[in-house]
């Protein structure tokens, strides 16, 4: 059998600034299989491959190719060497036409210097035929589907006799017959020896096309097995692990009567669909889905930093306008975005500057004078309550760990003193600790007899906190269930009405 | 309050608690960080050395001076450099005003007074010229605010157009009543003593009123970025404008304003110059805008946006002046002086591009 591994991970370690992200996790691949590689969000998933393609440098451990040790120190280098990564975010030269992105880097020439377009295309149309894909290799990328240019990025991984393809959430942009089409290349490359490393949260897909799956939680191997001795059942409690009941503070809060109202909204460049729901006074209220059912963007609308076909919002029975994203601070609302880094936080400015931005006013004197004691005592307060870790207030916020960055953020929407606060996946990248922690908050806010609309990808999460749960599919509200007496199934079942 | 003392006292100890390599890093990192003012304090010595008269008071107040006149348009570009923008325009707007300026401002009864219907210069009517020309700057500044901040252009283009316009309107100016493009000369002597009169000497060099108002000004502009909503607003925007406008800052105005400001600037650098040396011509100015972006940069006003100190600004045109007037003292051609100038750059940006380099 040893002969038949070709991809071994043996005992890889990794940390960040005060997170251990992998521990000693060990991975083997063998020769004409699909491997599953499954967990939560922040199971160290996505670490551990990048350790794989040296865009991270591991800590310990080693990494056998073929029985030979290697150490990539970059995804180019893995790629010469026969190991492919397939993204979930594709990059590529959008504006270039096919052939140019596959043989990008490694164009053919003539003579030494121009480059052989007619070899590019034959050898392109080769590639194309055998997975018979159906695509233009003159086409210019951007005017594709995502699932072509997806088709693409297999090509090229192919084109470079790659006996190790990394599949990362390939099917997250996909419909179901392009979908099976993605499987019958998937076949074809197990037919023909290669090594898959598929990374999925469709437990579905992954009963359908794997062959061995390894389960992650925290950063730590947990169990490799057959596909076919494991039930889905089995799966989930592996990769949540712990019980539900201890992973989250008890639920205190007492609905009151409705407050946030939304009624028929659509979105105009987006997908929303005739979105109603309606949030009451100390709730907390879940907004479940795939990616891309139009959760971010319904929360999005609401703040109006999106475009709004039609529809109203009121307010405590009152119709408010929310065009703006100053106009519904105004409001009492307060949006923590799902992308931290690109629309939450300053990374160049400090705490204090991060802590402070939203709620200027507060601190005015004169008319325009902003006091500096009374920032610094604001941010202080903050900084304290949520127990955030920094050693100044004068501390670049990059310099924080996701958890404190996401707790600097919420601070800044509490000086704003909101009454419905909207979290868009407000524990995404943070660890464990500061998790509990944050859902203490929003259970504390509550209390307060604040509405918050809460949006997650990890179901347990909604389960745990909500007290009601509205399952969004296709950009339309797909149903609602009492977060008390519902399973993740039924959930599951409303997200994929509509898709 | 910290105690500067003890603070001191701790660094020694968390030094002596370094192992020889990183020592060895901690005095790598210091001088790379502070290379530029390291190497300007080398080129002073050397320069003193050489000239001795480089270090007089007569030529500390020249400096002074200089560092007065060139602020300005530098105050008003680090705006924009804070929003990853640039101005182009700066330049030009400068020689356009001060053609106005000049022109609002000559001598009556002169023979070849441009406009003769207007009355004797008096103290109201040089408030009135400053105001306006403040007001066209700014006009120009708000049209390019308004190009980059509603059509999503880059400043780069915006500011290179408004470039082009006010070069356009620059020469029509020149060309009216018959003046052919002729230098505007002839100023009305309260105007030059508003501008240029004494303020006190340093040695025998006098120094000009307008140091006072350069004072003036930098302590405006520091209180308007340091201390008020707008000012935040600026940084947060240049930091990252999505985040600013989630956070409920309203980024269009925030940008239109800073250029508006920046223009207002250059407004009032055109109405110094326009009486500073003696008479303004069609390419009064051109080309300013190269040393006003040199000195920010040199100051620490970054290119990646939402960094950057008035202090800063005022550091680097000062630094920029010392090499001017060093150099034009040691007798270097002006081949030599635009290549040392060039390296400086060089050298300054990527110095300062270490510190926001993430190290993998």
């Amino acid at each position: 059998m040893e002969q038949d591994v070709l991809l071994r991970m043996v005992d890889i370690s990794k940390s960040f600034p005060g997170v251990k992200a992998l521990d000693k996790v060990s991975l083997e691949v063998k020769k004409g299989t699909v491997h599953a590689l499954m967990g939560e969000n922040g199971a160290g998933k996505s670490t551990l491959m990048k350790c794989l393609f040296g865009i991270y440098s591991k800590d310990e451990g080693h990494i056998y190719l073929n029985g030979k040790e290697i150490n990539f120190k970059s995804s180019r280098e893995a790629l010469d060497n026969g190991v492919a990564m397939v993204h979930q975010e594709l990059n590529q030269a959008l504006k270039r036409n096919v052939m140019d992105n596959i043989w990008l880097g490694r164009y053919p020439k003539i003579g030494g210097i121009a480059v052989n377009e007619k070899k590019m295309y034959d050898d392109t149309m080769a590639v194309f035929r055998e997975l018979g894909i159906d695509v233009d290799p003159k086409r210019i990328m951007s005017t594709m589907p995502v699932s072509q240019r997806q088709m693409v990025e297999i090509a090229k991984a192919v084109s470079y006799n790659s006996k190790v393809i990394v599949f990362d959430e390939p099917t997250s942009s996909l419909t179901e017959e392009e979908v099976e089409h993605l499987f019958q290349i998937i076949n074809m490359l197990r037919d023909r020896g290669v090594g898959i490393i598929y990374i999925s949260h469709k437990m579905a897909e992954i009963k359908r096309i794997s062959d061995y799956i390894t389960v992650m939680r925290d950063g730590q191997w947990i169990a490799t097995e057959p596909a076919d001795k494991l039930e889905m059942s089995d799966i989930i409690r592996l990769m949540v692990g712990r019980e539900l009941t201890n992973q989250y503070p008890p639920k205190t809060n007492k609905p009151g009567e409705v407050y946030l109202e939304v009624k028929h909204l659509s979105g105009t460049y987006n997908q929303l669909q005739d979105v109603s729901f309606c949030a009451r006074r100390g709730e907390v209220l879940g907004l479940a889905g795939l990616d891309s059912s139009g959760r971010t963007e319904t929360l999005e609308s609401i703040f109006g930093i999106r475009t709004r076909k039609s529809g109203k919002i009121y307010l405590d029975g009152r119709e408010i306008r929310n065009h703006s994203a100053g106009e519904s601070i105004k409001n009492g609302f307060a949006l923590l975005t799902e992308e931290r880094r690109s629309t939450g936080i300053f990374s160049i400015l400090n705490i204090r500057d991060n802590t402070v931005i939203s709620s200027l006013k507060r601190h005015k004197k004169f008319g325009v004078y902003l006091s500096e004691k009374s920032q610094r005592e604001d941010t202080q307060r903050y900084i304290d309550a949520m127990h955030t870790k920094t050693p100044s207030q004068e501390t670049k916020i990059r310099s924080l760990s996701g958890g404190n960055q996401q707790k600097v953020i919420i601070g800044r929407w509490l000086l704003t003193e909101p009454d419905v606060l909207l979290l868009d996946e407000p524990t995404r990248g943070i660890d464990v600790g500061a998790k509990y922690e944050i859902y203490q908050l929003i259970l504390d806010l509550a209390n307060q007899g604040k509405t918050v609309i809460m949006v997650s990808s990890e179901m347990p999460e909604l389960l745990g906190v909500c007290d009601r749960i509205v399952v969004m599919s296709g950009g339309r509200v797909a149903g609602e269930v009492d977060a008390r007496n519902t399973t993740q199934e039924e959930i599951m079942t409303l997200a994929a009405k509509y898709v | 309050m910290i105690n500067p003392v003890k603070n001191i006292q701790r660094s020694a100890q968390e030094y002596k608690l370094l192992d020889a390599k990183d020592k060895k890093r901690y005095w790598m990192d210091g001088i790379l960080n502070n290379a530029l003012y390291i190497l300007m304090a080398i080129f002073v010595i050397c320069t003193a050395i050489l000239r001795p008269r480089f270090l007089t008071l007569d030529s500390l107040g020249n400096l002074i001076s200089q560092v007065a006149a060139y602020l300005p348009l530098a105050l008003g570009i680090g705006g924009c450099i804070v929003l990853t923008g640039t101005d182009l325009s700066a330049g030009r707007v400068t020689g356009l005003t001060a053609a106005i300026s000049a022109v609002l401002l000559q001598e009556s009864g002169l023979s070849n007074k441009m406009f003769n219907s207007l009355p004797a210069v008096n103290p109201g009517m040089i408030f009135l010229a400053l105001l306006a020309v403040a007001a066209i700057g700014a006009l120009i500044g708000m049209v390019n605010g308004f190009f980059v901040a509603k059509f999503s252009l880059h400043p780069f283009i915006v500011t290179l157009a408004t470039q082009l316009l006010t070069t356009g309107v620059i020469l029509w100016f020149f060309d009216l009543n018959g003046n052919n493009g002729q230098p505007i000369s002839g100023q009305d002597q309260m105007y030059k003593d508003f501008v240029g009169g004494e303020l006190f000497r340093m040695g025998r060099t006098p120094i000009p009123m307008y140091v006072l108002y350069a004072i003036l000004l930098t302590a405006l502009m520091w209180f308007i970025w340091n201390k008020t909503t707008f000012g935040k607003n600026m940084f947060a925007v240049g930091s990252n404008t999505e985040a600013a406008r989630v956070s409920g800052v309203n980024v269009f105005w925030t940008i239109v304003l800073v250029h508006t400001l920046a223009g207002a600037m250059y407004g009032y650098a055109g109405f110094i110059d326009g009486v500073r040396a003696g008479s303004v011509s069609s390419v009064s100015g051109m080309n300013a805008e190269c040393d006003a972006i040199a000195a920010c940069v040199i100051g620490g006003v970054s290119f990646v946006g939402g960094t950057g100190k008035i202090s800063g600004i005022v550091l680097g045109v000062l630094i920029l002046r010392i090499i001017f007037v060093a150099l034009t003292m040691l007798g270097v051609s002006p081949a030599a002086l635009y290549i040392i100038k060039g390296a400086i750059i060089l050298c300054a940006c990527s110095l300062d591009m270490r510190k926001y380099l993430v190290k993998k």
